[in-house]
């Protein structure tokens, strides 16, 4: 479980209080998105998405990214664990599969020998 | 000692696993197109997991169909079939949204390098099929509830 401190804590329920801010995140969860895609989605101003957004980013819940003129807005550091943690089962996985494809192969190379006979082509 | 199995997101759409198995290419390719080789692997046993059956046309345009357990089935179709060194197939079980798989076999000093690409239609598709975005954030709410539990039940002892 993560450790929270008591104002990260605070900022976390804050964020989370409001509706619109939930959206947002779940929104952001599907795709990244920009501010004034975020303001035309849930038909906000730019100035009330901004402030929703900001909110987020400060409760760690979201990353936003200035490229040119645009804020890219998405899923914070949270979010990007969960995807290292899928990758990694992911790998465990094939690696369980290879150990047991390597027995497979072991008693493939054992008959070979047994039959001594040429390999086939 | 256990050759390493690694796993790259080579980019937004493709992941790449690597191994390395010690046998020559044609043995492995063999347990990878051999249906009754290929089930005692894939499953796999130390996870748990055992392939009921396994039905595979291993040909350009042949089909396959793996069985873990009903409504638990993977199916799709050859696209390349080179023996011994290249095999390409569909995952087709999941809609249009499934990846395509490519496995490359290259034989070094008697030992075989696997490298296993998936390739997903988008950046969108391989998210989907990985993080599962909508699962991520029921996760998120999730442990913000527990959270609220804990502290409504420690409020109240105060």
């Amino acid at each position: 479980m993560v450790q929270y401190t008591n104002a990260a804590l605070d900022a976390s329920f804050a964020a989370l209080a409001d509706v619109t801010r939930r959206g947002v995140l779940e929104q952001l969860g599907r795709a990244e998105a920009s501010i004034t895609e975020l303001a035309e989605k849930f038909n906000m101003t730019l100035t009330g998405m901004k402030k929703h957004v900001g909110v987020l980013e400060r409760a760690g819940l979201v990353i936003t990214q200035k490229i040119g003129r645009v804020r890219t807005c998405k899923v914070g550091p949270q979010r990007l664990e969960e995807a290292t943690a899928w990758l990694e089962k992911y790998r465990q996985l094939w690696a369980a599969r290879f150990d047991e494809l390597d027995q497979v192969i072991e008693d493939l190379k054992q008959s070979e020998k047994f039959a001594g006979r040429k390999p086939r082509e | 000692m256990k050759n390493r199995t690694t796993v790259e997101r080579k980019s937004d759409r493709e992941l790449v696993v690597t191994r390395t198995f010690d046998a020559p290419a044609r043995i492995v390719f063999e347990a990878w197109t051999q249906p009754d080789l290929f089930k005692r692997w894939w499953g796999p046993k130390s996870m748990g997991m055992a392939l009921l059956s396994c039905e595979m046309d291993v040909r350009v345009g042949g089909g396959y169909r793996l069985v873990f357990g009903p409504g638990l089935e993977f199916f799709g179709r050859y696209l390349e079939v080179t023996p011994h060194s290249r095999l390409v197939w569909t995952n087709d079980e999941g809609g249009d949204g499934g990846p395509v798989t490519t496995v490359t076999f290259e034989e070094k000093d008697g030992k075989t390098l696997l490298v296993m690409s998936e390739l997903y239609p988008s950046k969108e598709a391989l998210d989907a099929a990985g993080t599962g975005a909508a699962e991520g954030m029921v996760e998120l709410f999730g442990q913000l509830d527990e959270l609220l539990v804990t502290l409504g039940a420690s409020a109240g002892r105060v």
